[in-house]
């Protein structure tokens, strides 16, 4: 089927490309990014002008809850809610039910992902059996099975000497080591940032500090070990100065943020909606002032969801006993365009590398670049056009960021050359 | 004037003008207590479900009797004896209630916010008997009314409250509503027990409970609970005992007519010494008194607000 994207503003933060042109799309693949002087019969024209034609978005954390907790999300309603937020590549988290810690469970992933899901799906496997933190995985099957990373993101990997034997492991197989950042003992029964708002509130505090010794920990057990580490969900002002340092000192370190952790604080918790339950827990204003300056700085590589999706009965509860967790594969793109890009923290060249390019060359997934002979996963959006988030495509619908209006929503998705999504609507 | 809201969930949301008024209403319902026949017609008709989701002898039976002097039925759901067991959800619990027509509900609950939630999802007026560690408005008023009415005011007093900060829905409501009246707050307590930023309140935080004590018109001691030793939070109910207990020479260093409080139930030989819980300062059992009246007062008041 062929594709032509015309008088769209192309951006290829890859190259730093950008320009007003057209894009051909032919059997699955990029043809060409210029300006056609002819459009070729029987094509399937999208006319994009005024809006932005970018490479589909690379979210490199995502929980799509299958196997095991289908009532909240499946590969297929997970994959769908990509597609209408602009993603066109996912990678999910193994913290499911079985946990994906051996090469059967990543075969699983692929050929539900291969049947059923209907954007690019690559796998992260755990970094310890069950996720237990006590006995590191086999992490050469999990990669002759086709994993991009390791991690027990949802868990830290308490015992330093695992993660260290970890990072020294995965070094021979090129696998990054994804950390969930967390000292269990002083987060203990915490369901909030620790501070005014939590005293106020009555709830249990979660210390900044909690993240920030294991960011520190970790850091020394990268330039250890020479292994490359990423520190998922980076939330706080001091965890961004360590990560800071430690590329200075050139350790193989690597970072990422969610929208939620720049956009909301811990005061959004005051009217105990459980839909601002999330570890890591939303912070202060000094901390999302640091997470916009480690983003302009190149502190910290990319942007992601951390698409946690939960039924209704189970966030309907006290906030003591809510589970930890909100959806986000359908605002990632808006809330980047509104909060960083429309607010000029970012160069709109700036925020997309961090959702594409930059989150592929982390996990060293040849996508993200709009070029001749690639895989056409292609999204067109409009920043000029504002939406009112009113309903969810996931299964689960625990969002603090229902009723907001939003600039940037994507109108077109594109995966393999396919029209997966158009103003809305999904073609599967 | 009237209640701004259907609830009453915390006083931290109150004005001080709300909080006078919860005041100045209790004290004609004190009167009433002292007549042969205990009872007014004021709510005859209205129905309070007393929904306790947590232990509670003093702070039910209190509501129970200000409903019950006021004419209204009383009806009493107490979590173990009720489908809570089998899993019922507090907001469904709320709906049946709901569904019964019931007009009032006062909630105590182990959980922070759960006053706030019920009150979001159901129309019937909601007070918060206590949940989690958030905020006990009905104790806070009473012990405002406690002191109103020993010392005369309450701005330029000097209150201090001593113990567990941190876990205490008492402390907090104490305190949202003794600063919004003007009076001086001090805090005292092991570090451990002190919640992270509580300065931002207004009150002054004291670690050494001799300094604390300095010149106080009043002292409200906070029960100690035993659960928090096996948390790390302090090393032995001795030496918590020895550092804070409050103790007729410690009392010394304040005023002369300081008054001491408790919200009971007394730890005794513990937090605080028999001497003091039953000397001349304590106005512990005239607490108890006190919160009987300020009940009526709040469900009277709600009333007028439905």
């Amino acid at each position: 089927m062929k594709i032509a994207i015309i008088n769209g503003r192309v951006i290829n933060p890859a190259n730093g490309f950008d320009r007003i042109c057209d894009i051909l799309i032919d059997n699955g693949k990029i043809v060409s990014i210029k300006k056609l002087t002819k459009i070729p019969e029987n094509a399937k024209i999208i006319d994009a002008k005024g809006k932005i034609v970018s490479p589909g978005i690379i979210d490199i954390h995502t929980h799509l809850r299958e196997p095991g907790h289908e009532e909240e999300e499946t590969i297929r309603s997970g994959t769908i809610s990509a597609a209408a937020g602009g993603v066109t590549t996912v990678c999910c988290m193994p913290n499911t039910h079985p946990v994906i810690d051996n090469q059967t469970a990543v075969e699983f992933i692929s050929l539900k992902a291969k049947n059923e899901g209907v954007v690019n799906v690559y796998i992260i496997g755990a970094i310890s059996k069950g996720l237990k933190g006590e006995e590191i995985s086999e992490i050469g099957e999990l990669k002759s099975a086709g994993v991009v990373a390791i991690s027990d993101d949802g868990n830290p990997v308490m015992n330093s000497l695992i993660m260290r034997r970890a990072l020294e492991y995965a070094k021979m197989f090129n696998l990054p080591v994804i950390s969930h950042c967390e000292d269990l003992n002083l987060s203990a029964d915490g369901v909030m940032n620790e501070g005014y708002v939590s005293t106020t509130l009555g709830l249990r505090g979660i210390s900044k500090e909690s993240e920030e010794v294991m960011v520190a920990r970790d850091i020394m057990l990268a330039r250890l070990t020479g292994g490359h580490l990423h520190i998922a969900h980076v939330t706080t002002k001091n965890s961004v100065e360590l990560i800071r340092q430690a590329k200075k000192q050139k350790i193989k370190i690597t970072s990422e943020v969610t929208p939620h952790h720049f956009t909301l604080t811990d005061e959004c918790a005051k009217t105990y909606d459980t839909n601002t339950k999330i570890k890591p827990p939303l912070r202060t204003k000094e901390d999302v002032m640091a997470i916009k300056n480690g983003l302009k700085d190149g502190t910290i590589d990319c942007i992601v969801s951390d698409h946690a999706p939960h039924t209704e009965e189970e966030k309907q509860k006290e906030y003591d006993l809510a589970p930890f967790g909100i959806i986000g594969l359908e605002t990632l793109l808006p809330l980047t365009i509104t909060e960083l890009v429309l607010k000029k923290v970012l160069t709109l060249n700036e925020a997309l590398a961090k959702l594409t390019i930059n989150p592929a060359r982390i996990l060293n997934i040849d996508r993200g670049d709009l070029k001749i002979g690639a895989p056409a996963d292609v999204i067109v959006f409009d920043i000029k056009k504002k939406r009112k988030i009113e309903k969810f495509y996931s299964k689960s619908r625990n969002s603090p960021f229902l009723g907001w209006e939003l600039y940037g929503f994507p109108e077109v998705t594109i995966v393999n050359g396919k029209v997966i999504m158009e103003n809305g609507e999904i073609y599967v | 004037m009237r209640l701004k809201s259907k609830d009453l969930l915390g006083l931290k949301e109150l004005s001080a003008d709300e909080i006078n008024l919860i005041i100045d209403t209790a004290r004609p319902f004190k009167e009433v207590f002292t007549r042969s026949i205990k009872k007014v017609p004021t709510l005859r008709g209205k129905t309070v479900a007393l929904l306790f989701y947590e232990p509670s002898t003093r702070t039910r039976t209190s509501f129970e009797l200000a409903a019950k002097r006021l004419s209204a039925d009383t009806i009493n759901i107490t979590s173990t004896a009720s489908s809570v067991m089998k899993g019922e959800s507090l907001i469904d619990t709320g709906k049946t209630l709901e569904a019964m027509q019931v007009d009032f509900v006062v909630i105590r609950h182990p959980m922070s916010g759960a006053a706030d939630v019920l009150a979001r999802n159901i129309k019937a007026s909601v007070i918060n008997a206590g949940d989690g560690m958030h905020e006990h408005p009905t104790q806070g008023l009473l012990d405002i009314f406690t002191i109103k009415e020993k010392k005369g005011k309450i701005k330029g007093l000097k209150v201090l409250i001593v113990g567990d900060i941190a876990h205490s829905r008492v402390a907090r409501s104490n305190i949202y509503g003794l600063t919004k009246l003007g009076a001086e707050v001090r805090i005292c307590g092991p570090a451990t027990l002190i919640p992270k930023d509580i300065e931002k309140t207004g009150v002054r935080v004291y670690y050494d409970l001799n300094e604390a004590l300095e010149d106080v018109d009043v002292v409200n001691v906070l029960r100690l609970q035993f659960e928090r030793q096996k948390e790390n939070l302090f090393p032995s109910i001795r030496e918590y005992m020895l550092l804070y207990g409050i103790t007729k020479e410690r009392l010394r260093r304040a005023k002369s007519d300081v008054l001491v409080l408790h919200p009971g139930p007394l730890n005794r030989g513990i937090e605080i010494t028999s001497e003091v819980a039953d000397g001349l300062e304590s106005a512990i059992n005239e607490q108890v008194t006190n919160g009987v009246a300020v009940r009526m007062a709040v469900l009277y008041l709600l009333a007028g607000a439905q």
